[in-house]
């Protein structure tokens, strides 16, 4: 109730609105800004990265700002572009499907949010005080250990902070999947885009550990004199290879796996057909899933492991091809047959399927262990990579905003704005990264800040940015249409595509209370199945009655606000003690939010059974 | 929109002009065009794996195709509400299994190679050759323990023959590529060492990249692998092994370099048999391909890159203005006249045409 009063004021109370809000639908759309401003960031630094490599020994920007430029794109796009975008559909979507009022854990849904924000600016505040990090978005010691300036110690602050915030989030969602779906909504009934939510969030859990794990080592080896990773004194470089990518490789699952569920639910809608092998799906999420521990080793074929690891991973990471494959046959045999509507959602998705098969096909290459001695480290492993993020999640987020748009904004993004921004997107998505596979065998290693005349490689990266500003120009339009959605489209009805999920169930946008009764679920596509017998909505498994709701909270602000704080101490102590001011100060405020949070009774509070019903029916 | 064919159309266009660019990697630099044994291997085991892949590929677009023409909805279809299939059983055994016997076909190629690449059983071998790298910001240093030469940037090897590498760096971790011969192996600090092998099949200067991200200047850290015939070799060799880092040079210009060269650059610098220094072995210097790997060999280019390094290679260890211009001038005649050895990069340069 507080929430809906506050969005009547002003500018300043609909900030402080969002600043304390814990509604899973209010946080969707912070996730979704700040994810799509660092998207946005990550994109100029890829430009810049680009227009470096457009011609041969070019000088457009130096050495060390190449490298620093790297850094932070790969950086910015994986953990504060991809991640918090994941989070923005997870928040929005999942309680929706499962017919739940909110996450299991509000404030920590809040908390996890600010957590993030604040990690993803204390490393972005780096490009003001001296130079961002600079050892590539992987961070091997002992170049990253030795690298002078601060520029790793952000690295290593933001994202511990950050990735706190990502841990929280995965198990906020486990917790909610598990424990808050509605009557009659067993495992095998819930929405493929729950259930791979589900299996990213128990990926969350086991691998972002090891990089706390390895991020505390480096800590420790930059600010406090340790020697984790010092060869020269007994320490072993080695060890962060292996913790960064035992967290790394899921890293990769858990963000695919969500919109390989949402182009489920897409492909579904559009094809007006039930998931063909839906429990083959599920069993693929969950091979991927487990799986994707198991492979690590395949970014390491060239450390020097020895054969018989090496043939290991190596099998073990062909492995993965399998469920992956059937998931693909899944998709073409769910349109098989059906009514394939060509919607802008659809569009990317099916743009994502013949891209998505070839960062596959290249990715069962690259684990032929001996092969990838040629392939690694160079343009062919950057394309492979691009053709799954790229080709991958982000074809999947855009897919997924078009298609939740009126879910979460209460509008239908308009459709032929969407058309024009996929082609320059697609074509130019292509023509950036198919022709890197080939600069990488023909031998430019990545990472590379210039090539020299005679190598042959300058056609290629010529097409390569070429390309790439075709994707700025699908990005522009992409924005230009949510600003043009919001000033001149209609509103949206609750159901704009037909769907078959409990979200279409609800008006768009839903109220914050979500389902004024908890509904009944009977089978898979629940809403389809009413829908199918004639019925206008689902059948309420509960009578009206008084909803309890959670208390906004400034609390998970502060805390976060509090590491950001200490967190620039910590990079500086090593300069000044007196830095430890800002540590104690830091820390203070985080703690003592906690201790506050921890003391103080938030019960929460009711909607009464009679404000409902004066609400009527919003349908 | 032209239909869906169309939007495969620019996939298709650039698969070829890709591959026509492909063609066209230089000859010593390409992966694809293999002068060794273990590139190879590797290219053939990349034909393998594309061939498979294609297979699958091939197999996808052409259900993705059959599927958006046939099952597209046409107008008045919109109340057609299509059969509600849960799956087929059969089916999906298929494409479970087939995909599981493609991939065993790749696998044991795989494992295959990846031992084979891993065999050093000839290292032993008496008449085995076993050379010492050490990967260096932003330099390579090359040691041949049992001759007792050293060099550096240009790595001399006998074509035909197979040649171990004992590969550690004194730094941060770098990466071994000599793509037209072999795959890359990373250079570790520390006791933790890696051998490989190089075999060329044919003599030729061929093009070395350090291929793990090792600073500033990793994109400049290029070096040479020059393949010379059995006999040259062995002459290379002997040639090595008689330096006399002591020789008065001819000219004042270059005795005063020398001077210089003692006085400024030996602390780091060796010409000689010696371990690797803070910088890069200098002996036949005289005939190297490039300056420090990447600058055209002259001697305005050598001055320079005396005067002021970090021009060049930003954030490597040689202190600029470190003498004057004048010296800087004299030490370039010094260098430039140590010429070591008769067998020199243009002893390969007639067969490298083809």
């Amino acid at each position: 109730m507080s929430n809906a009063i506050a969005q009547q004021r002003g500018l300043g109370a609909m900030i402080w609105d969002y600043i304390t809000t814990v509604d899973h639908k209010k946080i969707a759309h912070l996730y979704l800004v700040a994810g799509g401003l660092f998207f946005l960031i990550g994109g100029l630094e890829a430009m810049i990265i680009r227009i470096q490599l457009m011609q041969p020994e070019s000088e457009f920007i130096s050495a060390g700002l190449y490298n620093e430029m790297i850094t932070m794109h790969g950086t910015t796009m994986i953990f504060l572009a991809a991640m918090p975008l994941i989070f923005a559909l997870m928040n929005a979507v999942v309680p929706l499907q499962i017919g739940a009022r909110d996450v299991a854990f509000p404030f920590l849904n809040s908390l996890g949010f600010w957590l993030f924000l604040f990690g993803g600016l204390l490393l972005n505040v780096s490009w003001f005080t001296g130079g961002a990090p600079d050892a590539g978005w992987t961070n091997y010691a002992p170049l990253s250990t030795t690298s002078p300036g601060h520029g790793v110690d952000y690295y290593v602050m933001g994202l511990q902070i950050s990735g706190a915030g990502t841990l929280i989030g995965g198990i906020n969602f486990l917790v909610t999947i598990i424990n808050m779906r509605a009557p009659g909504m067993t495992y095998m009934r819930m929405p493929l885009f729950t259930w791979t939510s589900f299996i990213t969030s128990v990926l969350i859990l086991f691998a972002f550990p090891a990089l706390t794990v390895g991020l505390f080592l480096m800590m420790f080896d930059r600010m406090f004199g340790s020697a984790f990773f010092d060869v020269t004194a007994g320490g072993n470089e080695i060890i962060w290879e292996h913790l960064f990518w035992i967290f790394g490789h899921p890293e990769v699952y858990i963000l695919i796996l969500p919109l390989f569920g949402a182009f489920s639910d897409i492909i579904s809608t559009f094809s007006k057909k039930r998931l063909f092998g839906y429990s083959a799906m599920v069993f693929a999420t969950v091979l991927i899933g487990f799986l994707g521990f198991m492979v690590w080793a395949h970014h390491m074929f060239t450390v020097g492991l020895g054969p018989i690891a090496n043939s290991i991973f190596a099998v073990s990471t062909m492995a993965i091809a399998v469920p992956t494959g059937i998931k693909i046959f899944n998709w073409l045999f769910t349109m098989w047959g059906g009514s394939i509507k060509m919607t802008a959602a659809m569009l990317w998705t099916l743009a994502f399927i013949p891209s998505f098969t070839i960062g596959g096909m290249t990715g069962v290459m690259l684990a032929s262990a001996a092969a990838d001695y040629q392939y690694h480290d160079t343009y062919f492993v950057v394309g492979h990579f691009h053709y799954v993020i790229v080709g991958g999640v982000v074809f999947g987020i855009f897919a997924a905003l078009h298609y939740w748009w009126p879910k979460m904004f209460g509008k239908v993004l308009n459709e032929k704005l969407g058309h024009i921004a996929f082609w320059p997107f697609f074509v130019g998505f292509h023509l950036t990264f198919f022709i890197q596979h080939f600069l990488g065998l023909m031998g430019m290693p990545r990472r590379y800040w210039t090539y020299f005349e005679g190598q042959s490689l300058a056609t290629g990266n010529m097409i390569s940015t070429v390309g790439a500003f075709l994707m700025a120009i699908g990005t522009l339009v992409f924005l230009y249409n949510v600003v043009y959605t919001a000033i001149k489209e209609p509103k949206a009805s609750a159901d704009p595509w037909d769907g078959r999920t409990l979200e279409w169930s609800i008006p768009s946008s839903p109220p914050f209370y979500n389902f004024k009764q908890t509904p009944l679920v009977r089978g898979l596509d629940p809403l389809w199945i009413e829908k199918m017998e004639g019925r206008k909505g689902v059948t309420p498994a509960e009578p009206l009655g008084d909803i309890h709701m959670p208390n906004g909270s400034v609390l998970p602000f502060l805390m976060s606000l509090g590491l950001f704080i200490a967190g620039f101490g910590f990079i500086y102590q090593v300069d000044n003690n007196l830095w430890y001011i800002a540590v104690a100060i830091g820390m203070g405020l985080t703690l003592g939010s906690m201790l506050t949070r921890s003391l103080k009774d938030d019960l929460g509070y009711h909607i009464h059974k009679e404000d409902l019903i004066e609400k009527g029916d919003g349908k | 929109m032209k239909g869906w064919i169309g939007k495969l159309r620019p996939v298709f266009i650039f698969s070829v002009l890709a591959l026509f660019l492909a063609g066209c990697g230089e000859d010593n630099l390409s992966a694809l065009k293999p002068k060794g044994y273990g590139a190879e291997l590797l290219l053939d085991l990349m034909m393998i794996s594309i061939a498979i892949m294609l297979f699958v590929f091939v197999i996808v677009m052409a259900i993705y195709t059959f599927v958006l023409i046939r099952y597209r909805r046409r107008k008045g279809e919109e109340d057609y509400v299509p059969k509600q299939t849960e799956g087929n059983k059969s089916l999906e055994v298929i494409w479970t299994v087939i995909p599981i016997l493609l991939l065993l076909i790749l696998a044991v190629p795989t494992v295959q190679a990846t031992f084979d690449l891993a065999d050093d059983s000839g290292k032993s071998a008496d008449d085995a050759i076993t050379i010492e790298v050490t990967g260096n910001q932003y330099w390579w240093h090359f040691n041949y323990p049992d001759q007792e030469v050293s060099t550096s940037q240009d790595l001399y090897i006998p074509a035909g023959e197979r040649v171990y590498l004992d590969m550690t760096s004194s730094d941060v971790i770098h990466s071994f590529w000599v793509p037209s011969i072999a795959g890359k192996m990373d250079t570790n600090p520390g006791g933790n060492e890696n051998t490989m092998y190089l075999e060329a099949y044919e003599e030729g200067v061929y093009w070395g990249h350090c291929a793990e991200l090792c600073g500033e200047s990793h994109s400049l850290m290029d070096f040479r692998v020059v393949a010379v015939s059995p006999e040259e070799y062995d002459q290379w060799i002997s040639d090595m092994q008689n330096i006399d880092p002591e020789a008065t040079p001819e000219t004042q210009s270059a005795q005063d370099g020398k001077a210089a060269f003692e006085n400024s650059c030996m602390g780091c610098h060796a010409i000689g048999n010696s371990p690797a220094g803070v910088g890069p072995n200098l002996s036949n210097f005289a005939n190297r391909t490039k300056i420090a790997g990447i600058l055209d060999y002259n001697k305005e280019n050598l001055v320079n890159w005396i005067m002021d390094p970090d021009e060049y290679k930003p954030g490597n260890k040689m202190q600029g203005y470190n003498v004057s211009e004048e010296e800087a001038q004299q030490i370039a005649d010094y260098l430039m006249q140590l010429d070591h050895s008769e067998v020199t990069p243009e002893s390969v340069s007639s067969s490298e045409e083809e």
